[in-house]
């Protein structure tokens, strides 16, 4: 039976082909938003089409690079992991359509300007029907394709059963789970408040409620993100750089951790809110702190995984393994590369966290800094350089373009270095982000940001060669790739046994319980009194 | 759990990370209980769409408080501060009230801790003390529209007489 027998690879592929065409276009954008703001006078470049690009930029990285790229990932690694095709591939095909359906039409509000909203569509800035009602669409089809994995998956342990379910599908459950969770919140901002709302149905809304309900669904998201990057980091990355996975269990314990935590943590982004009671905000500020333990943990395998590897090619010393890692393998480059900007963004994550010097960088520059070395690298270079194993094998073609791809995560990396920092100290200045032009009629004050927001602009133009080159690697390989026969797709085998027996963490439906009980203690009594308090609702403003 | 089998080395690491965690918490803990820092926040609802006949901003601007506290209000619209220049006096506590009569914004005393969400519907307080005199610029942190750029005041701290 060839490899391929058990798999719905086209799937998998148009899934990550909308994923790279999502971020191609994203990337593009960026690279004129960060020489906009800059102050380089770029042919057309006006306050409208800034905000614009920002808000193109914002929807198609966070929402539609990472969902269709996580959603062709699912397929694949459900198939490989289970050996197994999905229970449902007519209607994980749906799932493709509609959220593809769901993007075009958000993507067209933007592009035609109905839409500067950015991608927190904070009301009462209203957007036209079509970006709320894309954007839910986008999640619609996520929900779909999450009952095909899961059910595909329940279809498994049947036929399996007492069995542990691997860790590489085990981290993609738990990711789903995270998301069904998470959705509901901006499932029911959309449809009680902004679809109708846009639709001309209700006059009002009330904007605190769809802040919370934003920012419900807004940190877990990052956990959605995260959780498929971490099982690469886990599963993928052990076996390319020649050793084994330190222990799966650890693993294990490390999901069911964040399905259990994910969620009731959002109150950390409204810290400055006004109308969230302080205690609220206090206990959020507790559970944000508890769930970096998963996260220290996982650092600890994966460098320990690592060492293994290192060790295995012939490292002996203290230190020597990491030389001896296979730098020049553009998938194991890529991951390094984005742990070690994870672990920087890790530090930032800690002063957002505190809300005493979050008051310092709230809605400052230094929160682009952050969320472009945790999205943006953690998550994102960890995708690329995925793609890069994964793709070849889905479409039957050599990688192309071998060496940029090689140079590829390097680039990224020192152009992330300088946007990221550049914007870190600006922030810590007082720069605000999401500004167009930040001289504010020629103030002082404003004026020492300058130079910094030149090495912010430095730093984009690497990224967006980088960007490119990975654009064109991925074009390269699919059409020109040479045909291959070995498409196996495998995962890192451990080094702790295995359990031979499914165990509590494969009760996923008990996690997902406690999960739904804590996010009651932390949501249901401020929603509630939030609730039944007296509000004024506000009407839809267009000022873009 | 029977089935774990975890290393010498795990079992260090997860000890230290935990313990690393749990004294994050204390500290925490701590500084709400015995320093009383708490997350800044302030519960108080307005009619956005009369907020320029409302009684608390029909005159933004500087007023004495009790107490020898200064109160500052501010009104945050689309793309502009009213007042647009603030003044106060150094070393004496400033509460700051303010709102929005459009969209979202936001109110950040450059410089300083001095941030917050400006919210339609919504009134937002907080209290400050400034050491230095001098002039401060105010930004709008918060996408407010084409114009959130340009949104911006001035606040100046005068040295005590
Ligand atoms: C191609 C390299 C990239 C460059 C040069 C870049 C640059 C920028 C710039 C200049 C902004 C606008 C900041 C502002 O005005 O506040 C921005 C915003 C943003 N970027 Fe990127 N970025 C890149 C990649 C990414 C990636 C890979 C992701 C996530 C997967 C991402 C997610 C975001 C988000 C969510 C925003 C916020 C938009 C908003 O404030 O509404 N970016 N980026
Ligand atoms: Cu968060
Ligand atoms: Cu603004």
């Amino acid at each position: 039976m060839s490899a391929t027998a058990n798999r719905d690879d086209r799937l998998a592929t148009a899934n990550l082909g909308v994923a790279v065409a999502a971020f191609g276009v994203a990337a593009f954008m960026a690279f004129m938003q960060a020489l906009s703001r800059a102050n380089l006078e770029l042919p057309g470049r006006s306050a409208g089409m800034y905000y614009l690009s920002v808000t193109a930029h914002g929807v198609l990285m966070a929402i539609v690079f990472t969902t269709f790229f996580i959603m062709g990932l699912g397929v694949a690694f459900t198939n490989a992991g289970l050996e197994r095709r999905l229970r449902y591939p007519r209607t994980a095909w749906a799932a493709f359509w509609i959220a593809t359906l769901g993007t075009v039409m958000a993507t067209w509000a933007i592009v035609t300007g109905k839409a500067t909203v950015l991608y927190t569509f904070y009301p009462p800035l209203q957007a036209h029907p079509a970006f709320y009602i894309g954007l839910t669409l986008v999640v619609v089809g996520s929900w779909v394709w999450s009952f095909v994995i899961l059910s595909t998956w329940t279809a498994w342990r049947n036929e399996h059963p007492g069995q542990a379910t691997p860790l590489e599908v085990y981290g993609m459950l738990a990711a789903i789970i995270v998301w069904l969770v998470a959705t509901i919140g901006v499932a029911a901002e959309m449809l009680f408040q902004l679809i109708p709302w846009s639709l001309g149905i209700t006059e009002t809304v009330d904007p605190m409620l769809a802040r919370t309900l934003f920012w419900y669904f807004g940190h877990p998201l990052v956990y959605f993100w995260l959780l498929p990057a971490y099982v690469v980091w886990y599963m993928v990355i052990p076996r390319l750089a020649g050793g084994k996975l330190f222990s799966a269990q650890l693993g294990r314990v490390v999901f069911a951790m964040f399905i259990v935590l994910s969620t009731p943590v959002g109150f950390h982004h409204q810290y400055m809110d006004p109308a969230v009671p302080s205690g609220w905000k206090m206990l959020h500020t507790f559970l944000t702190f508890i769930i970096l333990f998963p996260s220290f943990v996982t650092a600890f395998t994966i460098t320990a995984s690592l060492e293994v590897a290192g060790r295995a090619r012939g490292a002996r010393g203290l230190f020597d393994w990491i030389g001896k890692l296979p730098w020049g393998d553009p998938t194991v480059s890529s991951v390094l590369l984005a742990m070690i900007l994870f672990a920087v963004g890790g530090f930032g994550g800690a002063v957002n966290a505190s809300f005493a010097t979050d008051s310092v960088v709230h809605n400052t520059a230094w929160i682009q800094g952050h969320f472009h070395l945790t999205v943006g690298t953690a998550v994102a270079l960890t995708f690329m350089g995925t793609a890069y194993w994964l793709v070849p094998r889905l479409t039957g073609r050599e990688l192309e373009l071998g060496l940029l791809a090689k140079v590829q995560p390097y680039l990224w990396f020192l152009g992330m270095l300088l946007f990221s920092i550049a914007n870190h100290i600006t922030g810590l200045m007082g720069m605000p982000r999401r500004v167009f032009d930040a001289t504010y009629q020629g103030s002082a004050i404003a004026e020492r940001w300058q130079s910094l927001t030149a090495i912010s602009a430095a730093g984009g133009v690497l990224l967006f060669i980088s960007s490119t080159f990975f654009l064109l690697v991925m074009l390269g390989t699919v059409l020109a790739g040479k045909k291959t026969a070995s498409r196996e797709i495998q995962f890192s085998e451990t080094l702790q046994p295995e359990p031979a027996s499914s165990s509590i963490f494969d009760r996923l439906g008990v996690w997902a319980a406690i999960a739904v009980v804590l996010v009651l203690i932390a949501y249901a009594y401020p929603i509630y009194s939030h609730l039944s308090m007296p509000t004024f609702g506000s009407p839809g403003y267009k000022p873009y | 759990m029977t089935t774990m089998r975890v290393g010498i080395y795990e079992r260090a690491w997860m000890w230290a990370a935990g313990v690393l965690i749990v004294l994050f918490l204390a500290m925490l803990g701590y500084a709400a209980v015995a320093q009383g820092l708490r997350p800044p926040s302030h519960i108080e609802t307005i009619d956005p769409r009369a907020v320029f006949d409302d009684p608390r901003f029909a005159n933004p601007g500087v007023t004495a408080g009790p107490d020898g506290r200064v109160i500052v209000t501010s009104l945050a619209m689309t793309f502009a501060f009213q007042p647009a220049e603030i003044r106060v006096p150094a070393n004496r506590p400033v509460s700051f009230g303010l709102t929005s009569s459009d969209v979202q914004h936001g109110f950040q005393i450059v410089g300083t801790n001095a941030n917050t969400m400006v919210i339609p519907g919504y009134v937002s307080e907080f209290t400050t003390v400034f050491k230095r005199a001098g002039e401060y610029l105010i930004v709008c942190n918060e996408y407010c529209g084409v114009g959130h750029h340009l949104m911006s005041s001035k606040l100046i701290v005068e040295a005590a007489p």
